[in-house]
């Protein structure tokens, strides 16, 4: 730009005009590529929901909710699965999200130095820890001993999966709470821990709320962890202590068999996992306004 | 915030109505003591928990830690008929799938959030960046579904194909593109896990580049800086160790994935050049091979020191991230 002054003004002027027009250029390339990223991720989404529905639509039928799984070329369903995936996420939520919104209140409320910031440190490792290593651990700590796979260690695994997103969110929740709605509460002698579970969580429910439905979002599709401990059961089991069937196995299972009928089941399970999830994630979104963990 | 107004009275009502009755009781400063001590037992119970699942990897790793001793590491075989293992070709392809994921993503993150954060109108932004959260919402065994039976078949018809006659005789490059065009291996094992851990970059940028003081941007705007110049100038300098922690938070993600990578790997445990030679990473290999190993053997006791490996990789990647992010939420109050 210097050299734009003097008697040398045409010449000045041309070359801003070139650097202008390079400055403008690569705006816009910017501009385009980032669409094209932008567009890339929606055309990802976009396919993964095109395939499922065009696979898995076919599939739905009554049958598919009444029948268990049931050997190539008989009429078989995904009941059990269903079920099992229901059951094993409930007492996943269960089990988490007491525990982990009683260490997100130690969280915010209690924890002081080392050991607070250790504990919000651990329960974010654990937030991105690989889920197939907590099936491993489940495995060795609970389906060795017990000498066998069942729902109830599969719980476990998705509840260890299910608590760090319920500590996040009850922290944060819980510190967006205004300081004058605690001083409120003791200024009329009430005890810190009634402070915390009558005004502190009635005022962050909306947000641990959303935590716990974000927690069964996460729990309801995972695979991994599951195939160590709940093992998954062809035939109908609702009980705790013998291997469940669920969605996500049983997906696996089938989407490499070498049936068509079972391809076709693992399509639809595929497509109600998904909705199910989409679903609980639209809802935790646009219901509470919230970008989640 | 907005819930202060509505959530006051009935609490303070709460409150008012417990109280009167329980005022002279003495028992409520058990109570607050007891409660105190239930949430700290719970957060020492989840600091502990992580502890737990490092002891019960080294402890179940260890008989093939003794076994092979620090050639475990160092080996790449794998034959449970020789009973000899080794965790060099898992960990290689960890890191290599990995590796193009991120190549692949953060590019596309970046302009992801570049374009939602500094471009996009405020509605069309808010449309657009959920629909890209809930890509990341999407069990990873639905991405596995969609690249076995879209991914691989476009890999082995058109990708590995056209790859191969257009670099097939370049030195150097020719190697990376070598093998029977299956669509399966550590290329289309890293495509999807790019699909996958962009979401998850691209709202950790997101987050970020909003979190820019406007007044930085504004003068860089005033002084007549394009868009594009004001993100290279201003924002990517301001968030350098944030956008850094993004990426190796997306790192971490991705090593530890299982289900989308077991489908496409190809499962054949060897290292190469090729990037369409089928391969293995530790989470997959431990998925596939689990089943044939029971409790007790020295291929199980493998597979949790694969674990114990895997753990250590994204303990590290993850504690990185973290501190690169952290340091950058402390940059904020200045």
């Amino acid at each position: 730009m210097s050299e734009g002054n003097g008697s040398i003004r045409d010449d000045g002027w041309k070359v801003n005009s070139t650097l202008a027009m390079r400055r403008r250029l690569m705006d816009r390339l910017a501009t385009v590529l980032s669409l094209l990223a932008t567009s890339v991720a929606l055309i990802a989404l976009g396919s993964i929901l095109f395939t499922l529905v065009v696979r898995g639509v076919g599939g739905l039928s009554l049958i598919t909710f009444t029948h268990s799984t049931a050997s190539p070329g008989q009429e078989g369903g995904l009941a059990n699965a269903i079920v099992g995936s229901l059951i094993q996420t409930a007492m996943a939520i269960l089990i988490g999200a007491p525990v982990g919104m009683m260490c997100g209140i130690y969280l915010s409320d209690y924890g002081r130095g080392w050991l607070a910031s250790t504990t919000r440190f651990v329960s974010d490792m654990l937030l991105s820890a690989p889920s197939i290593l907590i099936g491993l651990f489940i495995y060795q700590l609970v389906v060795v001993p017990s000498g066998q796979f069942s729902g109830l260690a599969g719980s476990l695994a998705l509840a260890i999966l299910a608590l760090p997103i319920v500590v996040r969110t009850t922290e944060d929740m819980l510190r967006l709470v205004p300081i004058s709605l605690r001083e409120a509460g003791i200024g009329l002698g009430a005890s810190k821990w009634r402070v915390i579970v009558f005004i502190c969580l009635r005022a962050a429910k909306t947000g641990v709320l959303t935590g716990i439905l974000l927690a069964v979002a996460r729990v309801a599709g995972e695979t991994a962890p599951l195939l160590f401990t709940s093992l998954g059961n062809l035939d109908w089991s609702v009980s705790l202590t013998r291997p469940m069937a669920s969605l996500p196995v049983t997906i696996y299972q089938y989407a490499g068999s070498a049936f068509e009928d079972w391809v076709q089941l693992a399509w639809t399970g595929a497509l109600l996992v998904t909705l199910g999830v989409l679903f609980i994630n639209i809802l935790v979104r646009i219901g509470f306004g919230r970008k989640g963990a | 915030m907005e819930t202060t107004s509505q959530t006051v009275s009935p609490a303070a009502r709460v409150i008012g109505d417990e109280h009167g009755p329980e005022a002279g009781d003495g028992r409520r400063f058990d109570t607050d003591v007891v409660f105190r001590w239930l949430v700290t037992a719970a957060g020492i119970g989840v600091l502990l928990l992580l502890g737990a699942i490092i002891l019960v990897m080294v402890v179940g790793g260890m008989k093939a830690m003794t076994a092979f001793g620090p050639a475990f590491l160092f080996t790449s075989v794998w034959n449970p008929v020789t009973q000899h293992f080794g965790a060099l070709a898992p960990v290689f392809g960890t890191i290599v799938t990995s590796l193009i994921g991120l190549i692949l993503a953060v590019p596309l993150a970046f302009g992801a959030s570049f374009w939602l954060t500094q471009m996009a109108p405020a509605r069309v932004s808010a449309g657009v960046g959920m629909a890209v959260q809930l890509l990341a919402a999407v069990p990873s065994i639905i991405f596995g579904m969609w690249g076995f039976f879209v991914i691989v078949p476009l890999m082995a018809h058109y990708v590995q194909p056209t790859a191969r006659h257009w670099f097939g005789h370049v030195p150097g490059l020719g190697a990376l593109v070598q093998g029977a065009p299956f669509g399966t291996g550590l290329l289309t094992g890293g495509l999807i896990l790019a699909v996958m851990v962009m979401p998850f970059i691209t709202a950790v940028m997101c987050d970020v580049f909003a979190s820019i003081p406007p007044v930085l941007k504004e003068s860089g705007f005033g002084l007549g800086a394009t868009r594009w110049e004001v993100m290279r100038n201003v924002i990517l300098p301001w968030s350098r160790s944030a956008v850094v922690g993004s990426v190796v938070l997306g790192m971490g993600r991705a090593m530890g994935e299982t289900m989308a990578v077991t489908f496409v790997i190809g499962n054949s445990n060897r290292i190469g050049w090729s990037l369409f030679a089928p391969g293995n990473t530790i989470a997959s290999l431990i998925a596939l091979e689990f089943p044939e190993s029971p409790a007790g053997s020295l291929k199980l006791s493998s597979l949790m020191a694969l674990g114990a490996i895997l753990m250590v990789l994204s303990f590290l990647a993850l504690a990185a991230s973290r501190i690169l992010l952290g340091m950058s939420k402390k940059g904020d109050g200045r």
